[in-house]
């Protein structure tokens, strides 16, 4: 845990100056203390150290590793934090809340250091390099990004993810919540039923959703595709729904618009049921229609978390790659996308400044999101 | 529609949201049948893969599945036998347990760590709050793919920056601490931005008057901050956990894809590579997966009811 070993020793320097004494039964008394303190956490994370080298023998009853995994993984976060704050309490009291924020954000700083700062340093890095990350090579990565004609329609494709999807996905996952808020029986059932495809890895989607898309040209089996099945049953021609340009982007957008509008849903309505009932039922006394109570009330009480969900739908649609990819040949049916070409040239072509590049393309794609997202933090500072 | 319905006075008792709202007025067949139509649409494509996942292979290649309704009780036309092959199929108790094992700590970790970073962020005062707060959002656009070789090659061999040791080599490849704190990384942006949210939004009247009766910050997260989020804990875990649990990549590098090792996911995709894209099994091995994201979103769903939150804050 290296997260724990930083933390507790960087306090343990202040802790070592004592506490101005009083007399000799006060120094012994806060030293009893002091050890008591200190001993309860080390204590702890030998029994944690102890525990993760015991998940690490193969050998052992498969039953008892993974019990021992969850009680550690779950009890020792908490002891992580608990024991930091107790090493806090020793601190002499001007020092205490000073402290105290860096132990409650701390863990959250070290673990994204390592794990997400560190990594995008060291691809801002290779996306100067060439193909094997090794001679720095200039811009040339960049000028292929902005130059080949599968990236530039990665790029378009990407715009059209990054709107549609969201505004599908919140419209209708808005909707829904507002509608089934209301249903006096059934609204869980309505709930689940729209969240059930959040609970399918894109595996299972892409499965799903080809039995949707199937297309068999005549002479090749029967089209077990139901959009194809409709057609046949309307009399037309059954149709390769993912080879029509540019259409087919739309049909794998709403495969995630599918997955995704459940998130959007259950965040939504876990907002709209925070609202106070006396403010809705004011409203109605005071004989607002629904449509009003709706678009005065609802709408401008949820519109941080409209935002927030909108927000993460753009960043999620930004960095979409499953679907695309597992549905098939983008290249040849012009539906790629910027994080499919990235992966496509870090993993498939083996150019990994040029992969990288892309990753950085996509980074800085992502400010303007961000802007919006900082204004509306400080607007919310300054009002409270 | 509703609009030009009367308004009606509401009853009384508040307390029960249903006898409120969900009169006849507030449930009107607008509101029914437009729920009752996306409901459906939403159905199709899951509804496929069931019946898919119970029909024989023979009638899964020559017919689509919805022909079933023209006759559903035909003969020889529904079998459990693709189920007790992708289970037979091998070692999918055991990932079972490994899939546990992954992703309730990789759930939990991820929650507390941002619970106590995001009441940091929101009600404590401390320098650089702003900028923290903003690059740990920022984090939000890296895409893990990227990350992972990176990560990868810290846990293998540490970083050694000047001939010292910046970051220890901890071995952590194929233990699950390592896909523990991977999984964490990658969640944490998101927890942190929609905690801060919830947490930021609370009234600050009721930490003000916390802190005059004299409890500190930690006192205060735990007590009151904690109880009061439970919706938005409860919101951030399913999807932490459906997250964990439908991954497929960091398990495969981090934990391995190794018989004792692997997890669900890794042991479904196995499955598939080993028979091919034969529709009946690839069904029933994803209901199989699907099964406990299911449960535990019904378990939680309760969490979501409005009663607990309004009634929360407001009492």
């Amino acid at each position: 845990m290296r997260t724990s070993n930083d933390e507790p020793s960087g306090g343990a320097g202040v802790i070592a100056e004592p506490p101005p004494p009083s007399g000799a039964q006060s120094v012994l008394a806060s030293l009893l203390r002091l050890i008591g303190a200190l001993a309860i956490p080390v204590i702890g994370f030998i029994v944690l150290w102890a525990a993760f080298d015991f998940l690490r023998d193969a050998e052992a009853n498969r039953f008892l590793v993974v019990g021992v995994a969850i009680v550690v993984g779950v009890g020792g976060v908490f002891f992580l934090y608990w024991g930091m704050n107790r090493l806090v309490e020793f601190l002499p009291v001007g020092y205490r809340e000073g402290v105290r924020p860096y132990i409650f954000v701390g863990p959250a700083l070290v673990i994204l250091t390592v794990f997400l700062i560190y990594p995008v340093i060291n691809t801002i890095l290779v996306s100067f390099k060439d193909s094997q990350g090794e001679a720095f090579i200039g811009f040339d990565n960049f000028k292929f990004v902005f130059t080949d004609p599968s990236m530039l329609r990665a790029i378009r494709n990407t715009f059209g993810w990054i709107v549609i999807v969201p505004l599908l996905g919140v419209s209708i996952g808005l909707a829904f919540a507002t509608l089934a808020d209301r249903l006096r029986r059934g609204e869980a059932v309505a709930k689940s039923t729209i969240f059930l495809p959040m609970a399918i890895s894109f595996a299972g989607a892409s499965i799903t959703w080809k039995l949707i898309y199937d297309f068999r040209p005549a002479g090749f089996g029967s089209n077990i595709g139901l959009l194809n099945g409709i057609m046949l049953g309307l009399g037309q021609d059954p149709v390769s729904w993912l080879d029509i340009k540019p259409w087919n982007n739309l049909f794998l957008m709403v495969i995630m618009v599918w997955m995704q509008t459940g998130f959007a849903m259950v965040v939504l309505s876990a907002a709209i049921k925070s609202i106070p009932d006396e403010i809705l039922e004011a409203a109605r006394i005071d004989g607002a229609s629904e449509l009003q109570v709706f678009r005065r009330i609802i709408v401008p009480s949820i519109l941080p978390t409209i935002a927030v969900v909108s927000t993460y739908m753009v960043i999620n649609a930004m960095k979409v790659f499953d679907i695309v990819f597992v549905m098939g040949s983008p290249e040849t049916r012009g539906t790629e996308v910027i994080a499919e070409r990235m992966i496509d040239w870090f993993f498939i072509n083996n150019h990994d400044g040029r992969g990288a590049a892309i990753a950085v393309v996509l980074f800085i794609a992502i400010i303007p999101v961000m802007i919006v997202n900082i204004r509306r933090f400080r607007e919310e500072e300054a009002i409270r | 529609m509703s609009v030009a319905e009367p308004v009606v006075p509401a009853p009384a008792d508040t307390a029960s949201r249903s006898s409120s709202v969900g009169d006849e007025r507030g449930a009107g067949w607008f509101v029914r049948i437009t729920v009752l139509v996306i409901v459906i649409l939403w159905l199709i494509p899951a509804m496929g893969v069931l019946i898919t996942s119970f029909r024989p292979e023979a009638v899964v290649n020559t017919t689509g599945w919805w022909t079933v309704f023209a006759n559903p009780f035909k003969a020889g036309q529904w079998t459990l036998e693709n189920y007790s092959l992708a289970l037979d199929a091998g070692g999918l108790g055991n990932a079972f347990l490994n899939s546990l094992a992954v992703a309730l700590p990789a759930t939990v970790i991820p929650i507390a760590i941002a619970a106590f970073a995001a009441y940091a962020f929101s009600w404590m005062d401390f320098r650089g709050r702003y900028v923290m707060f903003v690059g740990v959002v920022a984090l939000l656009v890296v895409p893990l793919q990227m990350a992972l070789i990176p990560i990868l090659r810290l846990y293998n061999n540490g970083a050694i920056i000047g001939g010292r040791y910046v970051f220890p080599d901890l071995d952590l490849v194929g233990t699950f601490l390592g896909v523990w704190l991977a999984h964490t990384a990658f969640g944490l942006p998101l927890a942190v931005y929609l905690l801060r949210n919830y947490i930021g939004s609370l009234p600050s009247s009721i930490i003000e008057s916390a802190k005059i009766d004299g409890a500190d910050h930690f006192t205060i997260f735990w007590r009151l901050i904690i109880p009061l989020s439970v919706p938005a804990l409860a919101a951030f875990a399913i999807f932490q956990f459906l997250w964990v649990w439908n991954d497929l990549l960091v398990a495969y590098v981090f934990l391995g894809g190794t018989q004792d090792n692997r997890v669900l996911t890794i042991a479904l995709s196995n499955l598939v590579g080993s028979r091919g894209e034969n529709w009946h099994l690839l069904t029933a091995a994803a209901f199989i997966s699907m099964s406990l994201p299911l449960i535990v979103f019904f378990t939680l769903q309760k969490y979501f009811v409005r009663g607990l939150t309004a009634g929360a804050v407001k009492g």
